[in-house]
This record gives C-alpha cells, structure tokens and sequence, in this order.
C-alpha cells in the first residue's frame, strides 16, 4: 500500500486513510507494507494507492511527478486507488489551479474540474449502494464526469455538483470527502479490501463502528 | 481633525465602555466583543484613532500567540494596554484599547485578520510566530495566508515597522522577507509538514541541521536572535531563559517576545525577568482541581500544537486525558486529528472526552494507544498523581470554566 505524496497531497489528515487500510488488513493476518513517497522518490509498483487533497502549486507539482512515473502503468495493469479531493481532480482531464488557469490532469478517467462559483466546505454525506458515505469536504471544485459512474448521490453537501460524488470505476474508488473518509467508513475501507483480496472479509468491531452510526445519526437526519 | 468626526469617537468609546459594562453586569459575556462591536458600528476607524500616539506591538501565528501576546505584555513592565481574553479579532482590539490606558500596547491577532489590523493601528512592531494547518475549514490553506502576509508586508509603506520572524518556518519567511526591516528568529520550529514543499516553487526544501534551503535559493536567513539550550542571545546581548511555563515552543515564544521588545527598546535583562516568572496564561499549564482529581490544563488546538504539547508528557504519566470537540471556534473538521502524531501515547491509557470522543477513540484505536471512552464524567477513576488534560480550544474552556484553582 502506497501514500503518494503526503508532503503534497496530505492537507486535511489524509495521511490516515493509508494507516486505516493497514491496520484494518494487519488485524485479519494479511500482510502488509505501508510506504510514503515524498517528492523525491520514485514510486513503487503497489497493490493500492492512496491519494489526499492538496493546494494548487502542490497539486499541480504531484500530477507532474505522477506523470512521469510508473502509476499510470500500474492503475492500467488493475492496481486499486482511493482518491480524494485533489487527487480525485488529477487523476481525470483537467483540473482548475491559480484561479482559472486549466491544467492537465492524468487522463486516466473522463473527469473535468473547473471552478465552482462557491467553495464547498461543510459535512459531506453520499448515498452509496445501501451504504451512506459520511465525512467533510472544504474544496473549490466543481467535476463533471462525462459518462463516467459517480460513487454516489450526495444527500448533504457539494461533491461533485450538488447532485453526485466522485467517480467509482473498477479498481479506482475517488470522492471529496477528504481526510480520514476511510477511518469514519469502515464499510468502504472494507469494500477496498476486500476487492484486493478478492475474497468476502469477516467484519471488524473496532472504535470505528461506534463513529460511524454517530455520524449517520448526525448526516442522516 | 473634523469636530463632528471627533464627537463620534467620543461617543463610540462611551457607547462601547456601556455594552460591555452591561454584558459583564448581566453575566451574559466576558464583556469585549459586544461593546467591539457596537463602538466600529458607530465609528469604523476607532482602532486608528484609538492607537495614535500609541506603540503598538501585534501578534499574530498559529500557535502561541496568548502566551506570546502576554510575554510582551509582561516583560514590557508596568501597565500595557492588552487584549488578555483572547478576543483577537476588531471588535476584541477596539474593547481592549478603550478599556487600558497605557500608551503601551500588545495585541493577539487572529491570522486573517491581521492585514486589516495592521493597517488600522500603524504598528510599530509584527511579531510573526509560525504558519501551520489550523481550522481549515475557516482558513482554507496556509499558503494563501502567508502569501496574504506576504502582500500586507510588500504594500506598507511605514517608515518604521519592524517585524519580527521565525526565520526556521519558511512559511513565515516568504511572509516575511518583502519587509523593509525583518528581524530574524532562529527558534526551535518542530511542525514543518506544511512547508516541506517550497512555497516560492513548490520544490523540496532541503533541512540539513538547523539550516534549510530550496534549490530555487529560498534559504534560511541569518538571523539576528539565536537560542542554544538555556541561553539566548538577542541582537549580541546573552540573555538567560529559566521559564517557569513548560516547553520548548515557549521558549521559542519567548525568544519572540524578548525580540520584539528589543525593537521597543525595552531593557533586556529586565524583560526576561519578568517573563521567567510567568506561571500561566488564562489557564494555559494550570494545575487545577475538579471532583477529587488534579488536572493539569493543557491547551492543544491543531496538529502542531498537539506535537508540542506530546513531547512535555513524562513517558512514565500512566492516564492522559485528552477532550476534543468540533465547534466552530475549534474548526468544525477533526480531519486534523489524523496529523497528530498520537503513536507518542502507546504506553498510556487515554481517556476520550468531549464531543468528537468517538473521533479521538477510532484515531488511537488505529495509532495501537490504549483508549476509554468517557461518556459518563463521573466514572473517571480517581489518581493521587496530577494528570495531564489535553484539549482543544472550546473543550479548554469547558474544563477551566468546570475546574477550580
């Protein structure tokens, strides 16, 4: 498992969705290697990438460095992404930095992010499936998917458009519920598991659960 | 100046020393912000009437700027006129300047609200503490903030503005290095996962000891206040630090203040004197009593804070409790929580209070800490030793309002 960049991409606590994802496979017996790539270093093939939110030079700087490295190559070849916010913004068409100016994302998804007339900063609540996706969002974008599946229908907040939240494909899973998303949705850390593993998990009772129905209580009133 | 215009000021003060004199007799509030208020509505240019003739020192920073704000206070000597409740913003500044006399003056400034009040009160002195991630849901990122200092510093045209700067967050030097008369700290900075990328050209900033560099020649600058363990040195006077208030961050916050009063051309010695024998501020590292148990009170409000504060705990201080909530003064995102480096608790048992307890629980639970979670206050088991109450900022207040000295 692989942060990327967290000196870049780590804004808002991200940097715990990787602890989250290891802890949550170390406590089922699977192993695991964490590793951070800081701006210097080359990025390793990896079974899942992490990816946080970041401010504009930063995130202009990370899609530079990913464009160069072997990360396109590898998400191709089915490796597994969770990304948020700036990362979500990357990994598509464009992306919107210092004011207007249009910059080149990834390309490896259909999504476009322009400007929205407001920043979005508020509690982020996404209906997925039979699942609600619960967590913050503080970003100045506004993504159109093109045909692009989005991951859920936003029933509080922004995300993408008032309307839907990032983009699900099969091995990405993208939203702008920043930070610690999967530490407050143990059922998407899990989902994530369990598609790299390839098999169903045995539920986790950890702390988590605990936050998770108290966050519902309070989105999903 | 106008008669008319001079009439109103005279009735904005009256109007504010009124408000405040009722919300502190009705016990409705601390009596600041309400009169603040009332006086800028009847007057919007009171702050810069009310600082003429007067030497202003403003504060400002993520972290440290009560303490800091009331070391320059302290160590000036005799009556500084002080906005001592932390009421940091306008309507806090114009209270506080109806409410001292002294021509002396030392405001705590909120970050955003510092370029305004710089030009409102013709300071003769900025103190620049540190620029790390806080509240980032107000805020929104800590590069515009120091690129809006930058922009405040690059446009006054004072002739005599003097600003005193961490020259070890590089944050607070691209704030800072447009100014026409900087004076360099070189104080322990611990928090600089905010500024590992260049904020000139985003690059990797190099630390190689005590010194950092980026390859586009951002640098370290040289600094004219330098500390080494006990000793301190301002301007080529040694000065010695023995702090009664713990911590290295406070050294580096008295460092600061010791700095700034040099530019005022306040006797040194004398200042550090004074400064040394500081016990607390409003409550920060008091150790207070609540139902049996003795708590020392320890404010940590974002990642940095909380880091510092982490590193004073004995290793051996079995229970540590930590409160958080999420209300707007404190940021209503406890995404921040995951920066914190709680790994250092392994070892102790914490207590979870507050609000966002089930947030604190599920990031120790994941850091490997032992944790309980404290719905029910009166369950807390009872010690003979002073434990360690860690909270953020409205939890602070919570627990020294409940606590008694």
């Amino acid at each position: 498992m692989c942060v990327l960049y967290p000196d870049l991409l780590g804004t808002y606590g991200d940097g715990g969705n990787g602890l989250v994802m290891a802890e949550r496979a170390r406590r089922r017996g699977i192993d695991v290697t964490l590793v951070e790539v800081g701006i210097g270093d080359a990025v390793p093939v990896a079974n899942l990438y992490l990816m946080g939110g970041g401010e504009d030079g930063p995130q202009r700087l990370a899609a530079d460095l990913l464009r160069l490295s072997i990360f396109g190559g590898a998400v191709r070849d089915g490796a597994h992404v969770v990304a948020v916010c700036a990362g979500l913004q990357i990994l598509g068409e464009t992306f919107c930095i210092e004011g207007n100016d249009q910059y080149e994302g990834l390309g490896m998804v259909a999504a476009v992010t322009t400007r929205g007339e407001r920043r979005a900063v508020g509690e982020l609540a996404v209906r997925v499936g039979t699942n609600l996706l619960v967590g913050f969002e503080n970003h100045g974008g506004q993504t159109s998917l093109g045909g692009l599946a989005p991951l859920g229908t936003v029933t509080k907040g922004r995300g993408n458009d008032g309307r839907v939240d990032g983009y699900r494909t099969k091995n990405i899973w993208a939203t702008y519920a920043h930070g610690p998303v999967l530490a407050m949705n143990p059922w998407l850390a899990d989902e994530v598991l369990s598609s790299l593993i390839g098999t169903p998990l045995e539920p986790l009772h950890t702390a988590a659960d605990l936050l998770y129905r108290e966050r519902c209580r309070v989105l999903d009133s | 100046m106008a008669q008319g215009s001079k009439l109103r000021h005279v009735v904005a003060s009256g109007a504010l020393r009124a408000v405040n004199a009722l919300s502190r007799w009705s016990g409705r509030g601390s009596g600041t912000v309400a009169g603040g208020r009332v006086g800028l509505k009847i007057a919007p240019d009171l702050a810069t009437v009310l600082t003429k003739d007067r030497t202003v020192v403003l504060v400002s920073g993520t972290n440290g700027k009560t303490t800091t704000t009331s070391m320059v206070a302290t160590g000036w000597g005799g009556e500084v006129t002080t906005n001592q409740t932390g009421a940091n913003m306008p309507a806090g500044h114009v209270a506080a300047l109806v409410g001292g006399r002294s021509t002396n003056v030392a405001l705590e400034v909120d970050e955003a609200w510092l370029a305004k009040t710089a030009r409102t009160t013709d300071p003769r002195v900025i103190v620049l503490l540190n620029l790390s991630r806080d509240q980032l849901d107000r805020a929104n990122e800590v590069r515009q903030m120091a690129e809006r200092w930058r922009t405040m510093l690059t446009a006054s045209t004072s002739p005599t503005l003097v600003v005193v700067a961490n020259a070890n967050d590089p944050l607070i030097v691209y704030a800072a290095e447009t100014s026409a008369r900087p004076l360099w700290c070189d104080v322990p900075t611990t928090w600089l996962a905010d500024a590992v990328s260049c904020p000139k050209c985003t690059l990797a900033i190099s630390h190689v000891g005590t010194s950092w560099h980026c390859s586009c020649g951002f640098a370290k600058p040289l600094a004219i206040t330098t500390t080494l363990r006990d000793e301190l040195v301002v301007d080529g006077e040694m000065v010695e630090l023995e702090l009664a208030m713990p911590g290295e961050f406070n050294r580096s916050n008295a460092a600061m203040a010791l700095t700034a009063l040099h530019a005022v051309h306040v006797e040194l010695q004398g200042a550090a004197t004074r400064i040394n024998a500081l016990q607390s501020v409003v409550g920060r590292f008091s150790v207070r009593r609540w139902r049996g148990h003795s708590l020392q009170l320890l404010l940590a409000k974002n990642p940095s804070g909380f880091a510092s504060m982490l590193a004073t705990l004995a290793p051996n201080e079995a229970d540590v409790w930590v409160a958080i909530n999420a209300r707007i003064a404190d940021g209503r995102d406890p995404s921040w929580l995951y920066d914190v480096p709680f790994e250092l608790l392994r070892g102790h048992t914490v207590y979870c209070l507050g609000e966002r307890r089930l947030d604190l629980a599920t990031r120790l639970d994941y850091a490997q800490v032992a944790y309980e979670i404290v719905d029910d206050e009166t369950s807390l088991p009872s010690s003979k030793a002073t434990i360690a109450l860690l909270a953020n900022y409205t939890a602070f207040s919570d627990w020294l309002a409940r606590s008694q000295a």
